[in-house]
């Protein structure tokens, strides 16, 4: 079927919502199934209410051709859950169905995603009482019956200083057979609350849809809107943007090393570790004022200059973290105590990460090379990058071993973007957005790609507007990891992931 | 073992002096506002007009802003376009009431201390539940720095806990989303009397970014008594921990 072959674009690209062809469901499903069996896997996945039923927009990522493809269907009630066939869909056909109540039928896992009310006057699937809150957790759990298997329920309050969730392990003795992880504590409703936009306070929402991921998101974002306006933004903001980014990969990559070995019970490198993870942040703040970048990235370019003396001061200081870092950090790798801990826990294999559409950090230690810096390059990232890092075991072990490699790397580039800043101005102001439109950006943040979404009305407001953060993808590779693991080592495998609540909440 | 000394000396001894050495800010920090004091009243209403967040008043023609509510946005425009503020480099915000963050003839009321009854209980040995209830994980990433060894929180008798039945008081970072209200009500309940509530951050103080959520509640104001208000998006490690000592009486 000729017709059902999806328009292929490059990241950042914007089209005209005409020029996208409407496609019925089964076409729809065909063409991705298709896809999806030859190369491609789901960046994104969402609905848009129309009048007459539900848009469904399929975003596919073709990675080695460094190529996005786009499919739109309309639904109305219910349709076939593909989800069977594409398990990656799984949490995004939830979505669907959370949101404007609609039904994919025969999905195998169908329940609530963020316990929120429908977005539109629709019924709730689940029948849950209308105008009223849904009760979140309130769900059907997986469960194991038999002697000797009991449940262990945690959360939403952890134990630590860390964002809420529920967890529900199915466990014989000390094995944990099934984990069932239940989120939504940190809904805060943010994609609803862009519907209109862009207002003043749009940039804050998204620099705060994951903390610790500022950059990430408001890159992702800054350059949609770019495209949208048919702007680019000056090549040294693109240059201070990246090393910003890569900033914040140092300082989580290093948070995490730490996190981990503090799990394992070797203080050194968790002490050292938590000291420089600071030092990182700090260095931001230097250039923008706030230890997560807050403000520093804007549509049209940055809001703070590498300037004055601080080029100079951000050589020296990386100079010196950059042997503390490592000395902290190999401690621990060349342990064996450690490694003991490491190896061969929390296996996810290599067919289950990409049969979830895992990304980042866990992907890559699961053997799958994907990494937007490298397939979806974007501006000056575009040939600035071409070894991304890949562990193949899988295991808690080769997480860790992922992060402490590109430490190095970053550590690397940050070096490179130093030695040849572009001159220039820092931002440009921006245009009016084009109307009637998608557009799509990606962004390789610390843990994996974020990859952000508009449609425009036919004023140029944005009307829908799709986040995925990395850790939408990731959270079913944690359950994964989890089976057949004893429930004590849960604390070292999350940690390996070290997922975001609030990115996959929003 | 030897390797382990030896990084161990390399690494140095990091734990900073404060509170007896006051520490360096960056130098674009933002901190404390200072309020333009003679402003228009056409500027003035444009001030207020300008802020996402309604941190701006105008109180009888003169400029107020609430601390519980400002994001210190690095391209704020009342203080880009308005010229009505500039934020100082100065980290000490937090404060014990509610009233005392609105800020408008520049003179700010810091946290004052404790009560002789509540310092004899909690003056040397504070421990406390942190509660996540929406937010964006910057505030709670914040917090964990104050365990790491640069500021070395135990050091003053502080710590955070994971059962709220050890806990003299619960520390709330976010807006309370409506997902999380009953978990964060259940949890203070658990914690034993007397018991002290810290709003941590400009969510969890007035809502902060979501303070028009319809998914979030605009902070802990109307469901728990407050007794310390640390605000910033997220606040800096020193203004949280100035906070606490202050509260504490270790500081004036
Ligand atoms: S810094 Fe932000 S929140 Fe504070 S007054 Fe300015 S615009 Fe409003």
């Amino acid at each position: 079927m000729n017709n059902a072959k999806p328009l292929r674009f490059r990241n950042g690209f914007v089209v005209p919502l005409v020029e996208l062809p409407h496609l019925d469901y089964a076409e729809f499903s065909e063409s991705l199934l298709a896809e999806v069996a030859a190369d491609a896997r789901i960046a994104s996945y969402f609905g848009r209410p129309l009048a007459d039923g539900l848009e469904i927009y399929a975003i596919l990522a073709h990675d080695w051709n460094g190529e996005l493809s786009l499919l739109r269907t309309q639904v109305n009630g219910s349709f076939p859950s593909l989800t069977p066939l594409c398990p990656q869909l799984h949490l995004f056909e939830r979505e669907l169905a959370e949101q404007y109540g609609v039904r994919p039928d025969k999905h195998p896992w169908l329940k609530p995603v963020r316990f929120h009310k429908t977005w539109i006057d629709a019924a709730d699937i689940w029948g849950r009482p209308h105008g009223k809150h849904p009760v979140p957790g309130d769900m059907e759990f997986y469960r194991v019956d038999g002697e000797e298997v009991h449940e262990v329920a945690v959360g939403p309050v952890h134990a630590g200083v860390i964002e809420p969730g529920h967890f529900r392990f199915q466990c014989h003795g000390e094995e944990v057979m099934h984990l069932e992880i239940s989120l939504g504590y940190q809904h805060r409703g943010i994609e609803q609350m862009l519907i209109g936009g862009p207002h003043p306070s749009t940039i804050y929402l998204l620099e705060t849809s994951a903390g610790d991921t500022t950059v990430g998101h408001a890159t992702a974002y800054s350059q949609l809107l770019e495209s949208l306006a048919g702007c680019e933004s000056p090549l040294r903001a693109q240059a201070i943007r990246a090393l910003a980014l890569e900033l914040e990969r140092l300082a989580n990559h290093v948070g995490d090393i730490g996190a981990l070995a503090g799990d394992v019970g070797f203080l050194p490198t968790a002490s050292f570790c938590g000291r420089l993870r600071g030092d990182y942040l700090n260095l931001t703040a230097e250039l923008c004022g706030s230890r997560f970048g807050r403000g520093l990235v804007r549509p049209g370019g940055v809001g703070f200059d590498l300037d004055g003396t601080l080029p100079q001061t951000f050589v020296e200081r990386l100079k010196i973290l950059k042997r503390e870092t490592r000395g902290a950090i190999d401690l621990c790798f060349d342990a064996p105590s450690v490694l003991a801990r490491f190896e061969g826990t929390g296996l996810v294999r290599t067919d289950d990460a990409e049969a979830l559409g895992m990304v980042g950090v866990a992907a890559r230690g699961c053997g799958l090379v994907r990494d937007a810096r490298l397939h979806h390059p974007f501006g000056i990232w575009e040939g600035g990058f071409d070894t991304p890092i890949i562990e193949l075991d899988g295991d808690v072990f080769a997480r860790g071993n992922v992060r402490r490699r590109e430490i190095n790397a970053s550590l690397e580039l940050i070096n490179q973007l130093l030695r040849g800043l572009p001159q220039g101005p820092i931002s440009q102001p921006l245009g009016p957005l084009a109307a009637d439109s998608l557009a799509l950006s990606l962004c390789e943040g610390w843990r994996g790609e974020v990859v952000h979404a508009a449609i425009t009305d036919a004023v140029g407001r944005i009307d829908r507007y799709k986040i995925v953060d990395p850790s939408f993808h990731n959270w079913s590779g944690l359950s994964m990891a989890m089976r057949g693991q004893q429930i004590s080592d849960f604390p070292l495998c999350n940690k390996s992931f070290n997922l975001s609540y609030c990115g996959f909440d929003l | 073992m030897l390797t382990i000394i030896r990084e161990r000396l390399r690494q140095g001894h990091r734990t900073g002096k404060y509170p007896k050495v006051e520490p360096i800010m960056p130098e674009r920090f933002r901190g404390l506002p200072q309020l333009a004091q003679n402003l228009t009243p056409q500027s003035c209403a444009d001030a207020v007009a300008s802020c996402p967040f309604t941190a701006l008043s105008s109180n009888g023609g003169k400029l107020q802003l609430d601390l519980g509510r400002c994001l210190f946005c690095a391209d704020c425009p009342a203080a880009a376009d308005h010229a009505a503020l500039a934020f100082s480099n100065d980290y000490r915000l937090a404060t014990s009431r509610r009233e005392d963050m609105f800020l408008d003839d520049n003179v700010y009321h810091v946290a004052g201390m404790l009560n002789k009854s509540m310092r004899k209980l909690f003056g040397r040995s504070l421990k406390l539940r942190q509660v996540s209830a929406g937010g964006c994980n910057a505030c709670e990433a914040d917090l964990n720095v104050l365990s790491t060894l640069v500021f070395d929180l135990a050091r003053f008798g502080i710590q955070f806990v994971a059962s709220p039945r050890h806990a003299d008081g619960i520390m709330v970072t976010g807006p309370v989303t409506e997902n999380m209200k009953s978990a964060l009500l259940d949890t203070y309940a658990a914690i034993p009397e007397p018991k002290l509530v810290i709003a941590s951050g400009a969510c969890a103080i007035a809502g902060g970014p979501y303070c028009n959520s319809p998914e979030a509640h605009q902070g802990i104001g109307d469901l728990l008594p407050v007794d310390l208000y640390i605000p910033g998006c997220p606040p800096h490690p020193y203004t949280a921990l100035d906070g606490l000592l202050r509260m504490l009486g270790r500081i004036e």
